[in-house]
């Protein structure tokens, strides 16, 4: 077998050394009714070449670009990565270590990871960011746990405008902790409703998104002043974080913590995962942080070097009461990230971003002239909802079958939306590609 | 030292990232713009952030000489005890990255993904016949993912019979993440010591196994390489008691196709893919963690589930007991697709037979240096062995030491100073994809180390001298914290 190196003759020396007589013998300490009787029920063994076919079968049923023209974001974005990334990000250095802690040996991955915390901390205008986490929702739900170490209250507010997926996840962890999570409803122009909040006491953290899921824009500041208020840390979370290279960032307005996903810089979506959880707050709540850090350090010699540091708030040190059980984290999809912001770069990044709005305004504008609403009339980056005429399902089967996929329905999450779609525009998508999908939808 | 294999060469030096570049470079093939302008309101706009800018060249010089201060398992052996650094095979890699997976977005209907659905359906049937389970959820990105929803299942489960607990048994040979994702769900870990055999006793987890405990939480093969020989009358106990069984299968890479945990009376347990199912570690991560379990927790397995319905895949949602979601969307998808590929290409007999030998690599190791290291536990082991530091602590020299020490030879060091119940420990396990020879120079390398550390013990102070930095001092790092640039 192609990854196993022992020869007959190998094994055989091995086990005179071991002083057993055959590989059965190794396991003398696993009691005879605890051992397995007969064969593994799996699949016999495929050669590289059968792989690659059976492979190849399973993906082309998938509906991706370029075949496919998908108008899907809701978390999961498509954006040009640099075949410089995904090559650098083949090094088999990095794929094939493990977590830093031997630093002398793991200098390549530590300055990498201080490089993604610097980064991705100016991107969001925030101070430190965690080595990263495995994605946006368990990035929130972490950064809620957090704000209620921090301000020793039980109950957080969280917009019912963060993505669905990401609050359910957020109730998973809260179920058995006796916290209390309250949702703030929306408004007609699409924002939270923070009003709301006027009659809500104790509350560890105020949660917004913003973009929110259905793409518009939200009033960070005023959402900040209000959680501030209310000696409520405010927490901004976000889906897009490509938007951030055109919005004002959430440090800028006051976040206290700012998380979500990080997948649009570099990381392919592959169906999902793995993404990448980012985490970051101001210096302040530095000890509170869950998650990886790395730091900066000196050698014997006083040269420059990068270690993992804080490790006392982590699971492997204070166990059960850690800051948080993570462990593996999601690394290279930070390194990803990292080589991808380098690649942007400032003045890359902010044209790239405009790009994004500017298309998405595009079709928006084609829509409404082709006679549909947009139903909100916030401000949006590179998403917005639209509503579609009584009947729409046959449409969107239609244009399926053309290949074309007009966003995702927002009746499953909000039920009062019948009709409501959300559609994404990147880079990706041309002038033409939106053209078509506008004459599709009419036809 | 005699000339290392595994050392010399150039090293070179790179800056960071922001003290290159200069303003209007750019490492990006920009899109066309193909629309006009519409300015975003003034008030919405921000400064964009500060990012240096730098050219293709730059990047790619960067990250090449970055990588090149990196060890990895395709630089060499690295037997790093419960982490199971073995080989990843490049054909894996190729798969994860087809375009119709890389590319597959996560939302779209299921008649879109039959791929993809498909694929995790195998691989949800796969891991439960692996394990001896009835079924499984590849939602958890990691182990201590896999922890935290296994122990909110547990919850479920006690919560729908109207009885909560408050506590879970915890031995004192657990990895840090077992109690933190324990107390993650509320309840409070129970410390059971082992005993001088380093495992388990029944009367240990008799003693504390009352009506107030949800269940115990196990690492079998333990943190000690050690096979836990009293489970099943271990689970007796508790199952008579009304709690469950949770196993670590951290370490399952000793016994795929040597013993079913879900027949050994294991109520529930998580993988990593990263571990035993080959697929890289990325530095830290991404890794997989799905969960396994048996009939009586299937209904509180957190949502979306892969089913089949008249021979298509779909993705249901309706199981009013599920736990809820753990992530986003479907978890670690790319990984899978890794883990996948590695099962269909071993094959049953191949996934026995590397058990048979990670365990063989690690009795061979366990033999050779127990002479010369002090064994902690003399028994059979499985897939790792630990050592100690005793023999050496009178010559003042440490497990860090010669972990460091290590290095100038061309090796990772093993894990150090874990499990905690040995002192000094040293934790070796090589996996079974290093052939004889590499583990013989590893052999002869910690020879030659435990040697100098008898002659010449500064050398082993001053160790390494043969990487990019020599010891970094960790504890300036944090008492004055410097996090970002
Ligand atoms: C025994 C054991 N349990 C749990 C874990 C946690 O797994 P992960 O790092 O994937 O979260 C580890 C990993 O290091 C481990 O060795």
């Amino acid at each position: 077998m192609l990854y196993l190196p022992h020869t007959g003759e190998d094994i055989a020396s091995m086990l005179q050394v071991v002083g057993v007589d055959d590989l059965d013998g190794l396991f003398s300490t696993v009691p005879e009714d605890c051992r397995c009787k007969g064969d593994l029920n799996l699949p016999e063994q495929l050669s590289e070449w059968e792989l690659n076919d059976h492979m190849e079968a399973l993906s082309h049923s998938m509906a991706v670009s370029p075949e496919y023209r998908v108008f899907a974001g809701a978390g999961s974005y498509e954006h040009f990565i640099p075949a410089s990334v995904s090559y650098l990000l083949g090094r088999s250095e990095f794929v094939t270590s493990y977590t830093p802690y031997q630093p002398e040996m793991s200098q390549g991955t530590l300055q990498a990871i201080y490089e993604y915390q610097t980064l991705a901390a100016r991107l969001l205008g925030m101070e430190i960011t965690t080595a990263s986490h495995y994605d946006g929702a368990t990035a929130l739900a972490e950064s809620l746990l957090m704000a209620i170490r921090v301000t020793r209250r039980r109950k957080v507010a969280t917009s019912s405008l963060i993505h669905p997926v990401y609050r359910q996840v957020v109730k998973t962890y809260f179920e058995p902790t006796g916290y209390e999570v309250v949702e703030l409803g929306y408004l007609k122009n699409g924002v939270t409703d923070l009003a709301e909040l006027d009659d809500m006491d104790d509350l560890a953290a105020v949660a917004v998104q913003s973009p929110n899921f259905f793409g518009c824009i939200e009033n960070l500041q005023a959402v900040g002043e209000k959680a501030h208020d209310k000696e409520a840390l405010f927490i901004a979370s976000f889906t897009e974080a490509l938007a951030y290279g055109l919005l004002k960032n959430p440090g800028s307005q006051g976040a206290d913590i700012a998380c979500g996903e990080g997948q649009s810089l570099g990381i392919p979506r592959s169906f999902g995962g793995p993404a990448l959880g980012m985490l970051a707050s101001i210096k302040k709540f530095m000890r509170s942080l869950p998650g990886r850090l790395v730091g900066q350090t000196k050698d014997l010699d006083g040269k420059r070097g990068f270690v993992l540091t804080l490790a006392t708030r982590e699971q492997h040190i204070r166990r059960e009461k850690a800051t948080s059980n993570i462990c593996t984290n999601n690394s290279l999809c930070a390194l990803a990230a990292a080589m991808y912001m380098a690649s942007v770069g400032g003045t890359g990044i902010r044209e790239l971003a405009r790009l994004n709005h500017d298309k998405a305004e595009y079709l928006k504008k084609e829509l409404k002239k082709a006679g549909f609403t947009i139903t909100f009339d916030s401000p949006t980056f590179n998403e917005f909802v639209v509503e579609f005429p009584d009947g729409f399902e046959a449409t969107y089967k239609r244009l399926l079958e053309k290949k074309i996929v007009p966003g995702i329905s927002l009746a499953p999450y909000y039920p009062e939306l019948a009709n409501h779609y959300l559609l994404c525009v990147t880079e990706t998508m041309s002038r033409d590609d939106m053209d078509i999908l506008v004459r599709e939808i009419k036809s | 030292m005699k000339e290392s294999v595994g050392t010399t060469g150039l090293i070179l030096n790179e800056s960071l990232l922001w003290e290159k570049g200069k303003k209007g470079r750019c490492g990006f093939s920009l899109p066309r713009r193909d629309v006009e302008s519409f300015p975003l309101h003034q008030e919405l706009t921000g400064e964009g952030p500060d990012f240096p800018d730098l050219s293709e060249i730059d990047v790619v010089r960067h990250y090449t000489r970055l990588s090149q201060w990196n060890f990895g398992v395709d630089t060499g052996m690295y037997p790093l005890g419960s982490c199971t650094m073995k080989y990843s095979p490049k054909t894996n890699e190729k798969q994860a990255s087809l375009p119709g997976f890389a590319g597959a977005h996560p939302l779209l209907p299921a008649t879109l993904s039959q791929g993809a659905l498909k694929m995790m359906f195998e691989l949800e049937q796969y891991l439960a016949e692996i394990t001896g389970m009835d079924a499984t959820t590849l939602q958890p990105a990691a182990g201590a993912h896999g922890e935290l929803t296994g122990i909110l299942l547990i919850y479920a489960f006690h919560k729908k019979k109207g009885a909560q607990r408050s506590k879970i048994i915890v031995p004192d040979t657990a990895h840090g993440t077992n109690p933190a994702s324990v107390a993650l769900c509320g309840y409070r870990p129970v410390l059971v010591r082992s005993n001088e055999q380093g495992i388990l006793s029944v009367e240990a987890v008799a003693e504390v196994m009352d009506e107030d405990t949800a269940g115990i939480m196990v690492t079998n093969p333990n943190t000690l390489g050690l096979f836990e020989e009293n489970s099943q009358k271990i689970a007796e106990i508790v199952h008579a008691k009304g709690g469950l069984v949770y196993c670590d299968g951290a370490n399952m890479n000793a016994v795929m196709g040597i013993v079913q945990m879900g027949k050994i009376g294991v109520d529930v347990m998580h993988l990593n893919l990263h571990k035993t199912f080959s697929t890289p570690h990325g530095g830290g991560g991404p890794g997989s963690g799905p969960v396994c379990v048996k009939s009586e927790l299937e209904p509180f397995l957190p949502v979306p589930r892969v089913i089949k319905e008249n021979g298509r895949y779909v993705l249901a949602e309706d199981y009013p007991e599920s736990v809820g979601k753990v992530a986003a969307f479907h978890g670690s998808f790319g990984v899978m697709i890794k883990a996948y590929s590695y099962i269909r290409t071993m094959g049953p007999k191949n996934l026995k037979k590397a058990s048979q030998l990670a365990v063989l690599n690690a009795n061979y190791i366990k033999e050779r240096l127990k002479g010369i290291l002090h064994l902690a536990y003399d028994r059979p082991c499985m897939h790792e062995c630990v050592f100690s530091d005793e023999h050496q602590k009178a010559g003042k020299v440490t497990t860090l030491d010669m972990a460091k020490r290590l290095m100038d030879y061309g090796f990772h060091p093993p894990t150090v100073y874990f499990p905690l119940v040995v002192n000094g420990a040293i934790m070796v396990e090589p996996t079974e994809t290093e052939s004889k020879e590499e583990i013989d120079q590893f052999i002869e390398a910690f020879k030659a180390v435990v040697n100098e550390a008898r002659q010449d013990p500064d050398r082993l102070h001053d160790a390494p001298k043969r990487c990019k930095v020599k010891r970094l001092d960790e504890v300036a790092a944090a008492r004055k914290p410097c996090l970002a640039g």
